[in-house]
């Protein structure tokens, strides 16, 4: 349906400028922490300064008696509610549920990590609460913690003792395979094995999470304005699980959220407790992070510890992957950590290739660390980099260009709908089209001339190149189900035509940074031939939309933009029928051009506007035939995970006197499907390869073995500044559309994320093996440090 | 951050006379004790702030040809106004970044004396002599190890005289999060000899490396460092770098900074 991708009018294609940056960028924005209530009140949570430890007591009756002090909660005060729920039931590969200990509003009996939460004050100001939660006395008897995942899956030290371990899960994918793929690789002729790790990262939206609640005693109502990239799952939670405030009493509003990046997908203690403390108060409650609980508390990304084999031929043909890895969950189930690992990594682990044989092993560990969940691009990032990085390390092996291995095994353009060895059926793609145009943009003819350059000036360069393939919109709803999820997964919107022809659309999907204010108006604007800026989108407030799943995993248009093109549809089917009885014609002779309803064949025709009015000024109208009114909601299940792909392509330089990294080129070939708006798409393509680069040279999220947060501040966890980035080369044209969706459209908001950690580690040894050190592997994050001491390690 | 008070005095004497107040302390451009309060870290009664001082403002030359900064001034200034000393300019233009450099002082630095700060080496470096209140201390004698000085309690950084050096440079090697030197390398060529002070490596805060200025001093060209180089026990060791990197990059900068000067 899309029309093509250089359309200029304000519809599909068209790079209009995002209009909902004036009010970010002017100041104007509403964020949870600027909402100010009348009589509102303050929370600080008492949080653990040590990993493990027993609460043998907590005195809170000091704390209670100082001045402003409302009230105190601590553990005891949640013993009777539920846990925060596990959003995804894994099985282990002998068929036993994983082990799904409580997560509490307040840690009770024992704290788990250091800044997990045991008490909190509420008071009249946030000074007097700081001050009570500094004279909470608790009595906490320390354990030794459990960090190291080698040590966790040991034994030993528990993180949870009702358990009696702290493997949460041992799953295998597809666990049939297995033996096939053991056999493979057993007799194949050649087996590359490689051992690294994918570094935690810390998700450092740029707003800190926020909650503010507020009960209604005249009601009973209570609204929540939290930091949230999905309200109405939050609300879910809240209502089924912890607290049972019924749905109906309960308006979640996620208005401005200054980033996510998974961090906000998931429901947090801090929000059920200043829900029950606006309930005991009947006055609202209000918490907002500093950026030290955000280090310690936002649920962090990655971390992961694998081991790869790739078996192939001798010429390369790709025999198995067989995957092992170890996960870390942290102290508890965040609502997506078990599905990160297990069907968002496992399932990507044939990658681009046509491999016969693939086994993926995951463990799932507990550790005294802050929990661990999706984080943009949630299991692909960690799939993709441990296939790209052994297949560089095959090609040297094998004395082969790595383009032309990943060549050799590409899946190719006539072979989809392709089935792949870890269980998905792609739909559509051209890896080969993305990699040609990758080594054109990236010159790599003229990669020796500029390593000799490089030389003169005493660098080492290097270029890594590199493909990916990822999953986003993730569903059907009944295929998840069976897999263990414990929500559906589709969205909604309503489309609402207001009596003098602009439009309101309601809509499931959060924006917290994506532009969906600007780009989703131009999908309906170019299905009614309409005026984008006459279509206005409201998300983020349960008591407005649909009840849809948020954003996050790049579905946002996938899946709401498809529930949106589907309610769209319906307005004009009605449409069409007031426009016919107007007309005094038949819906089936009715066209709708250019926002003109038109008979066909005739000049007869009444404008969308007119049509609209008709229908809440139902005068002369069918009223037998016809509803009045123009609103109509849709439901969207996807038939199929969409598949975005492409080529990436580094160029690096490496000091080898200081083994600092710096990146000179990058290039990114992308499939994303049909486009709705390529600035945007560019925008979100650049700020996912910032984070790619971030993970693979400077961010660093490191505890030390007491289980503190070393790179606790920005002092220690370094975040990449513009300067750390090189001008990119970015092209997403041509796309394959997505066979299974009606905007052709596959998901690009991960992508950057997905695909670069491994091209810039790629690069950085392609540097290091030319400039003639035997160098094969080096863990992110590649710090300055940890390229020198790789170079002066004995032996290379 | 706990309560506190606030006075904003206009002389050098009305400074001091309210840092006697019990638990009083000087304020210069916040930068390292605002977030300090923020994380009530400390606590102090009345902070007094020294950013209305005229007298503590601004880049001047002395009769003996030193550049002087007031204690006050923040690095901006100096990055722009120290022209005679082009060294010490650049150093300041790359401390932190531009919010850094608008509210933070050389006063605040050299009294907080970071083991990873610019300016400490700057001043080491160049011999420099740091003015108080009450007394002149050279820089040889100011910097006591990290995070410690000469200071008394209450004793105020008014101002900070830099001879100037025939050739200088500092070259930084920056930690990658705070962007603080993980190495920094001040070298400064005098008639009278070659001094090179290294912050951001010891435990011990900045020092001067004598086998360098001594080679240096016979021999200020590139290759004059040879094969010296200094040991990783004693050094800073972090989750940015081990003692042996860090002893290895001040070898590198100061080869570097060597390399800038001439
Ligand atoms: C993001 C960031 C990046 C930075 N990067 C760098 C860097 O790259 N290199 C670098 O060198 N520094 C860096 N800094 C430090 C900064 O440059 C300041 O020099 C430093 O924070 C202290 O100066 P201030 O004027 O802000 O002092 P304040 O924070 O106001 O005070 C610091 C201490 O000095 C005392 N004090 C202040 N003025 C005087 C005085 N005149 N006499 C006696 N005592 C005084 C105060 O009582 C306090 O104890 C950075 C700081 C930040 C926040």
């Amino acid at each position: 349906m899309p029309k093509d991708n250089t359309q200029t009018d304000g519809g599909i294609g068209a790079s209009t400028l995002r209009r909902e940056d004036i009010r970010f960028l002017t100041g104007e924005g509403m964020y949870t922490d600027d909402i100010q209530l009348q009589g509102q009140t303050h929370a600080v949570f008492a949080r653990s300064d040590v990993a493990n430890g027993v609460i043998k007591s907590i005195d809170t009756s000091v704390a209670a008696a100082m001045p402003g002090v409302l009230a105190v909660f601590t553990g005891a005060d949640f013993a009777e509610v539920g846990g925060n729920p596990a959003g995804w039931l894994i099985n282990s590969r002998d068929g036993e549920p994983m082990k799904e200990p409580k997560r509490p509003v307040l840690a009770h009996g024992k704290v788990r990590h250091v800044g997990d939460a045991y008490a909190a004050v509420i008071a009249e100001t946030r000074a007097q609460a700081m001050d009570a939660v500094a004279a909470i006395e608790a009595d906490i008897q320390e354990l030794p913690a459990v960090i190291n995942m080698a040590d966790a899956v040991k034994g030993g030290s528990l993180v949870h003792d009702e358990i009696e371990t702290n493997v949460c899960f041992d799953w295998g994918w597809i666990e049939d395979n297995r033996a096939a793929t053991d056999a493979a690789i057993k007799a194949a002729p050649h087996v590359t094995t490689l051992e690294l790790v994918n570094n935690r990262l810390v998700p450092n939206a740029m707003e800190p999470r926020a909650s503010t609640a507020d009960y209604n005693k005249g009601t009973g109502e209570y609204t929540l304005y939290t930091t949230s990239q999905n309200p109405h799952l939050t609300r879910l939670l809240i209502s089924a699980f912890v607290l049972g405030i019924p749905e109906n009493k309960l308006r979640v509003i996620a208005p401005d959220v200054g980033g996510g990046f998974g961090s906000k997908i998931y429901h947090y203690g801090e929000e059920a407790l200043v829900l029950a403390a606006s309930k005991k108060l009947k006055r609202p409650v209000r918490w907002t992070a500093s950026r030290s609980e955000s280090f310690l508390t936002d649920a962090h990304g990655r971390d992961h510890v694998t081991k790869i084999e790739l078996a192939c031929e001798k010429d390369g043909t790709f025999i198995a992957f067989r995957t092992e890895t170890m996960a870390n969950v942290g102290a508890y189930l965040s609502n997506f950590s078990t599905v990160t690992p297990t069907f968002l990594h496992g399932t990507l682990m044939a990658g681009n290739y046509t491999v016969p044989n693939v086994y993926v092993n995951v463990k799932a560990v507990f550790t005294n660390t802050a929990p661990v969940d999706a984080y943009r691009g949630a299991g692909r990032p960690e799939a993709t980099y441990s296939i790209e990085r052994v297949i560089d390390m095959t090609a040297r092996e094998l004395g082969m260009d790595p383009v032309e291995l990943r060549r050799m095994n590409f899946v190719k353009p006539d072979q989809y709908p392709y089935a792949s060895a870890a269980g998905l059926e792609y739909d559509s793609g051209n890896y080969d089209r993305q990699m040609d145009k990758l080594e054109a943009m990236i010159d790599r003819d003229g990669f020796e001339a500029r390593r000799i350059e490089s030389a003169k000036n005493g660098k080492l360069r290097g270029l890594g190149l590199n493909a990916y393939i990822e999953a986003c919109g993730i569903a059907p709803s009944n295929l998840v189900g069976i897999l263990g999820a414990r929500v559906g997964l589709y969205d909604a919107a309503t489309v609402r035509v207001n009596a003098t022809g602009s439009l309101a659309v309601m809509v499931g999907a959060h924006s917290h940074g994506q532009g969906h204010e600007t780009a989703f108006p131009q999908i309906v604007a170019d299905m009614l031939g309409i005026d984008p800026e006459s279509i206005e989108i409201v998300h983020g407030d349960t008591a407005k939309i649909p009840f849809g799943m948020g954003t996050y995993g790049s579905r946002s248009l996938a899946v709401c933009g498809s529930a949106m093109v589907r309610a769209t549809e319906k307005i004009i089917v009605k449409a069409k029928k007031i426009a016919a009885h107007m007309l005094e014609a038949s819906d089936a002779d009715i066209e709708l051009v250019d926002g003109q309803f038109t008979v066909a064949g005739t000049d007869k025709s009444v404008s969308f506007g007119e049509v609209a009015l008709k229908a809440y000024i139902p005068h002369q109208y069918p009223i037998e035939d016809i509803e009045p009114g123009l609103e109509e909601t849709a439901f969207y299940d996807p038939a199929n995970f969409t598949y975005p792909s492409g080529a990436y392509a580094c160029e690096v330089e490496v000091d080898p006197e200081t083994g600092k990294v710096t990146i000179e080129k990058f290039a990114a070939a992308d499939d994303f499907g049909n486009i709705i708006n390529p600035m945007i798409v560019t925008g979100q393509v650049h700020g996912g390869i910032g984070q790619g680069i971030g993970q693979a040279l400077i961010e660093q999220t490191s505890y030390d073995s007491d289980g503190q947060l070393l790179s606790a501040s920005y002092m220690d966890y370094a975040m990449p500044r513009a300067d750390d980035m090189p001008f990119y080369q970015v092209n997403h044209d041509d796309g394959t559309p997505c066979t299974h969706n009606p905007l052709g459209v596959k998901g690009c908001g991960e992508a950057g994320a997905i695909g670069s950690p491994p091209t810039v580690v790629n690069a950085v040894i392609d540097a290091l093996q030319r400039g003639g050190k035997n160098i094969t592997h080096i863990d992110m994050p590649l710090t300055p440090s940890r390229v020198w001491d790789a170079m002066n390690a004995k032996g290379v | 951050m706990y309560n506190f008070e606030m006075t904003r005095p206009s002389t050098i004497a009305d400074a001091v006379k309210a840092l006697k107040e019990e638990d009083a302390q000087a304020l210069g451009g916040g930068q390292t004790l605002i977030p300090t309060l923020k994380q009530r870290l400390a606590m102090p009664s009345i902070l007094v702030s020294l950013t209305a001082i005229g007298e503590m403002q601004g880049v001047c030359m002395s009769d003996a040809g030193e550049v002087c900064v007031g204690g006050a001034t923040t690095h901006a200034t100096v990055a722009r106004e120290a022209t005679a000393y082009p060294g010490l300019a650049a150093m300041a233009a790359r401390i932190g970044d531009p919010a850094v450099r608008n509210r933070g002082t050389i006063g605040g630095s050299l009294a907080n004396n970071d083991p990873s700060a610019c300016y400490p080496a700057a001043a080491l470096a160049s011999g420099a002599s740091i003015i108080t209140n009450s007394r002149e201390i050279a820089a040889d004698d100011y910097f006591q190890g990290m995070f410690t000085t000469a200071l008394e309690e209450g004793e105020v950084v008014t101002e900070v005289r830099f001879p100037v050096p025939e050739k200088s440079h500092y070259e930084k090697f920056v930690q990658p999060a705070s962007r603080f030197a993980l190495v920094g390398v001040m070298v400064a060529k005098y008639a009278d000899g070659v001094r090179v002070a290294v912050t951001g490596a010891s435990e011990s805060g900045v020092f001067r490396w004598t086998e360098a200025e001594a080679a240096l001093s016979a021999n200020f060209t590139a290759d004059a460092l040879g094969d010296l180089s200094l040991d990783g026990d004693g050094m800073i060791a972090d989750l940015h770098g081990s003692g042996a990197y860090r002893a290895h990059l001040v070898k590198v900068m100061t080869g570097r900074a060597l390399k800038a000067a001439i």
